[in-house]
């Protein structure tokens, strides 16, 4: 939204002059103004972004591409060492996907099997609580997002995030080992990271700004439609409120409060 | 003065090499920067702003446009001419001006700048 400082004061001045309200102050603009400011697209306008991953549909194979296409399209490397690696989106088995859900009887499709993982994009993020410089926060559209002009690698984000969704760039990504990496960067079009800040799933902002899906969505649907669904959870007519509607879905550690946007199916 | 000659031998020394600098690049003037347009730069004519802005403060405007960028979510840019352009150093600027060696650090060599863009955003691979 376009609004000068000039412009923010004349309106504060005057709601308060008129006794009113945060929400009345936004009617005194010109009809239309705030509108206007965005580019109309379905995928520019969300209000809180979401995502559904039917587990009856996902396979080893999907997942494999999901994880292929976002690394591929946001240069993420491949360091080969667990110690140091980078993930946006990855694999994790049931029981340590849902460490809560699990127990000794749990149905036998399920014991050891792989889900996806990616950042949740949580309605109170944790990691934007702790960030000392507001490198990370919560946009409007529900995306959490990572400014890496800002971040200082102090690490308290992935301290505070309790599905291990950030990564840190101990060494510049570029020098990533070559025979793991050939053509690194592979993404000309999008930058890579430097040594010493941490990075994230950012729910593709960059193709939604577009009005392209996340690159993730994309591959899983050219392989089977709707085992992964994006769409935005403030919307009930969207298909990924439909989905939540007709099926049981679950989420990763729901009991901390931090209002995990990812949903399984299972 | 006791010693008076070495004294004055030593700060003779002295003072050349504090001096060592100058002597050493005496006559060897850097070249003044000559930042070169591609040719497709050279047909468009205009940036996205006029030459002279751009010259002095587009570092400025670059920063600007990261900030919008990044936080607010901003990334169309219209030009005074009524352009519009996709706010970005790697995919915008470095389009036209895809030769960052004989453009963009002709004056940041000369100046002793060194922007730390080039850790994150990918330089064009040059041809020549």
């Amino acid at each position: 939204m376009a609004m000068d400082r000039r412009k923010f004061l004349k309106i504060a001045g005057l709601s308060a002059a008129l006794g009113l309200g945060g929400k009345t102050a936004l009617d005194l603009l010109t009809p239309g103004e705030v509108e206007a400011s965005f580019e109309k697209a379905p995928l520019m306008q969300g209000k809180k972004w979401g995502m559904v991953v039917d587990m009856n549909k996902m396979t080893e194979e999907i997942m494999d591409k999901c994880i292929a296409a976002c690394h591929n399209v946001h240069n993420v490397p491949d360091l080969g060492n667990p110690k140091e690696e980078i993930k946006w989106i990855w694999k994790e088995t049931y029981e340590h996907t849902f460490p809560g859900q699990h127990h000794e009887y749990v149905a036998e499709q399920y014991h050891g099997r792989n889900f996806l993982l990616l950042c949740n994009h949580c309605t109170n993020p944790p990691c934007c609580r702790v960030c000392p410089t507001k490198a990370t926060w919560k946009r409007e559209d529900g995306v959490v997002m990572m400014d890496q002009h800002r971040c200082i690698g102090c690490r308290f984000c992935m301290a505070a995030c309790p599905y291990g969704v950030r990564s840190f760039n101990w060494g510049d990504p570029r020098n990533a080992p070559k025979d793991r990496n050939p053509n690194f960067p592979p993404n000309m079009e999008y930058p890579t990271r430097s040594k010493g800040v941490v990075e994230k799933c950012n729910f593709c902002a960059e193709r939604l700004a577009k009005g392209q899906l996340p690159a993730c969505v994309e591959a899983a649907d050219a392989i089977e439609k709707n085992a992964l669904t994006f769409g935005d959870l403030d919307d009930a007519n969207s298909e990924v409120r439909h989905l939540l509607h007709s099926h049981y879905t679950i989420r990763r550690k729901s009991e901390l409060g931090t209002g995990p946007n990812v949903y399984y199916i299972v | 003065m006791y010693d008076g000659g070495k004294i004055i031998v030593g700060l003779i020394i002295g003072v050349g090499l504090l001096l060592f600098p100058f002597w050493y690049n005496a006559g060897k003037a850097a070249k003044a920067p000559d930042p070169v347009l591609t040719v497709k730069a050279k047909e468009l004519k205009a940036c996205v702003m006029e030459k002279s802005y751009m010259t002095t403060s587009h570092m400025q405007l670059l920063d600007k446009w990261r900030h919008e960028v990044v936080r607010s979510g901003e990334r169309y840019y219209t030009a005074p001419d009524g352009k519009t352009y996709y706010k970005s150093l790697q995919v915008t600027c470095m389009d036209c001006h895809d030769n960052k060696s004989k453009f963009c650090d002709q004056c940041h060599d000369y100046m002793g700048v060194d922007p730390y863009c080039w850790d994150c955003h990918i330089e064009p691979k040059e041809n020549n």
